[in-house]
């Protein structure tokens, strides 16, 4: 089960229809491959760890799932049952997948007010359980900056008001690139126990993060990138019982 | 002094009218990316539509009550059919097609009205002067013009600071990706910032017919002063923009009654005495 050749989908949970599943994701910058006929699948309620070293395709793969880039010709994009593959992002965002990309991307000319409820909507399916409250709730840090301008802000903070401006599209699928990226362990502690507290409301995730240990610990399974491809798919337990596969693959 | 303080009106008068036409160029500019040379001609548009609707209706405030829908649609149309193959092109190739534009526009406009100067009336119920002062009278007209462009400029803010399609606009200046990433399509957005840039310049032209002749030409030499305010105040800022336009009404204006030799300097020693202190323009590359 743990090497590069794990089956894609395992036998106890191939009854469950996938929320996502990307097939014969090719996508190139001009000439040069960045991805290589990539299968990623998330099935309802689980989060993923996407790992790989700098350069790999991380950013990328979730660049194709966002609509930002091109899958190339061969990509297949179902994302609950419905076909995504060369959609806008916009209609991607509705259809419920919301990225919380690297940098934050948070609007510096708008208040944290109204960073979060530009984009507030019922999701998909019609349900509205990430309120202005909830995210206030969930990051009282965000409610006493509530009047500050986006680029007022501390990385933390830009990174919590990251997290809830995309859960006020009220997604099915959150996923986020280098989550705790240069905050500061305290903060990242604070993201990470967020984290826990979205995954536990049955909410699939996508994370991309450089911590090992915090990532083995919030998610169920992983993949790992390598040169565009997908190296290694498999459960914390899979990863964790060949430190071989992640000193090869990760360099640690 | 009477003769500054009059000057002192016209300038504000004038500065609101260029507001209205240069803060469609600085959202075309900040948040399409494009630089439309062709913003002038719809300056010009309005003005000529003022001429011949003022003539169907006889009167010039009708005229831009349905001006102003016209000007959309035909902003609306513009967008769609040639200015959204721009978006990610190179400033060259935007300044040509929009430069082809101007010429169409402009020989278009010699076909339809001619090449003589035309004028337009004001409302006879606002014909008249007001007397401010014992010696100083100034027109009624103009005073109606400065409050209405007044109002305009105050509901543009309101729009932009309150509203969600404000805050839209704000978001997909500063970040264009993340407005897509969070479900806004941006090439509704785009042909909706357009179609009310072209308004907003339009009506601009349509108010000026009373108090400038209408003739051919007229969207140039607007063009070129909206870009003088689109520099002072920051690419994409409308309150940049506004204080941009004031001073240089108020300049232009003082600069005829205290500097007559150098009238036509004035403005862009300001344009440059600005970019010296404040290089990206008073407000920067972000609209607040």
């Amino acid at each position: 089960m743990s090497l590069a050749l794990a089956p894609r989908t395992q036998a106890a949970d191939a009854s469950v229809e996938p929320l996502l599943a990307a097939t014969g994701l090719a996508t190139a910058h001009g000439r040069v491959p960045c991805l290589r006929d990539v299968a990623f699948t998330v099935r309802p309620g689980e989060t993923i760890g996407l790992l790989g070293r700098n350069g790999m395709g991380k950013t990328t793969l979730l660049r194709t799932l966002t609509g930002l880039l091109s899958g190339g010709p061969t990509a297949s994009i179902r994302f609950r049952g419905k076909d995504l593959a060369g959609a806008k992002p916009a209609a991607i965002s509705r259809a419920g997948i919301a990225l919380v990309p690297e940098g934050r991307g948070i609007f510096p000319n708008l208040t944290v007010l109204e960073n979060l409820i530009l984009p507030e909507r019922a999701g998909p399916s019609g349900k509205r359980d990430w309120t202005l409250d909830r995210i206030f709730d969930l990051f009282p840090r965000l409610a006493e900056r509530r009047t500050n301008w986006g680029d007022q802000l501390s990385g933390g903070e830009q990174q919590m008001l990251s997290i809830g401006r995309a859960l006020m599209t009220n997604p099915e699928l959150l996923m986020l690139d280098e989550a705790t990226e240069g905050l500061a362990p305290k903060v990242r502690d604070e993201i990470w126990r967020t984290l826990r507290v979205v995954a536990e409301t049955g909410m699939a995730i996508v994370v991309v993060d450089k911590n090992l240990e915090d990532l083995f610990e919030l998610a169920d399974r992983h993949f790992i990138l390598a040169k565009g491809e997908i190296v290694f798919e498999g459960t914390t337990a899979d990863l964790t019982a060949e430190p071989d596969l992640v000193h090869r693959w990760l360099g640690v | 002094m009477d003769l500054v303080l009059v000057q002192i009106f016209n300038g504000i008068q004038y500065g609101f009218l260029i507001f209205l036409a240069a803060s469609g160029l600085t959202l075309v500019f900040g948040i399409l990316g494009v630089i439309n040379l062709a913003h002038g001609s719809f300056y010009m548009l309005g003005a000529y539509l003022a001429l011949t609707l003022t003539e169907v209706t006889g009167d010039v405030f009708l005229a831009c009550l349905l001006g102003v829908p016209l000007a959309v649609v035909f902003g609306w149309l513009i967008e769609r059919a040639f200015v959204r193959h721009l978006y990610k092109r190179d400033h060259l190739q935007q300044v040509l097609l929009t430069f082809a534009l101007i010429l169409i526009f402009n020989e278009v406009q010699r076909i339809l009205w001619g090449s003589y100067p035309h004028g337009v009336p004001a409302p006879s119920y606002l014909s008249g002067s007001i007397r401010l002062t014992d010696q100083l009278a100034y027109p009624v007209y103009r005073l109606a013009l400065t409050a209405i462009c007044a109002a305009l400029a105050g509901a543009m803010f309101f729009v932009i600071q309150k509203t969600r399609v404000g805050r839209l606009i704000r978001a997909g200046e500063s970040n264009r990706e993340m407005t897509e990433l969070l479900g806004f399509d941006s090439s509704r957005l785009y042909a909706l910032v357009f179609a009310t840039g072209t308004a907003l310049a339009a009506l601009a032209g349509m108010l000026a017919a009373p108090v400038e002749s209408v003739y051919p030409g007229i969207g140039e030499r607007i063009l070129i002063i909206s870009f003088v305010v689109v520099v002072i105040g920051g690419i994409g800022s409308i309150k940049g923009a506004f204080l941009g336009a004031l001073a240089i009404g108020i300049a232009d204006a003082l600069g005829k009654v205290f500097l007559p030799s150098l009238a036509g300097v004035v403005v862009y020693a300001l344009m440059a005495s600005v970019l010296v202190v404040r290089p990206g323009g008073l407000f920067g590359r972000v609209i607040r």
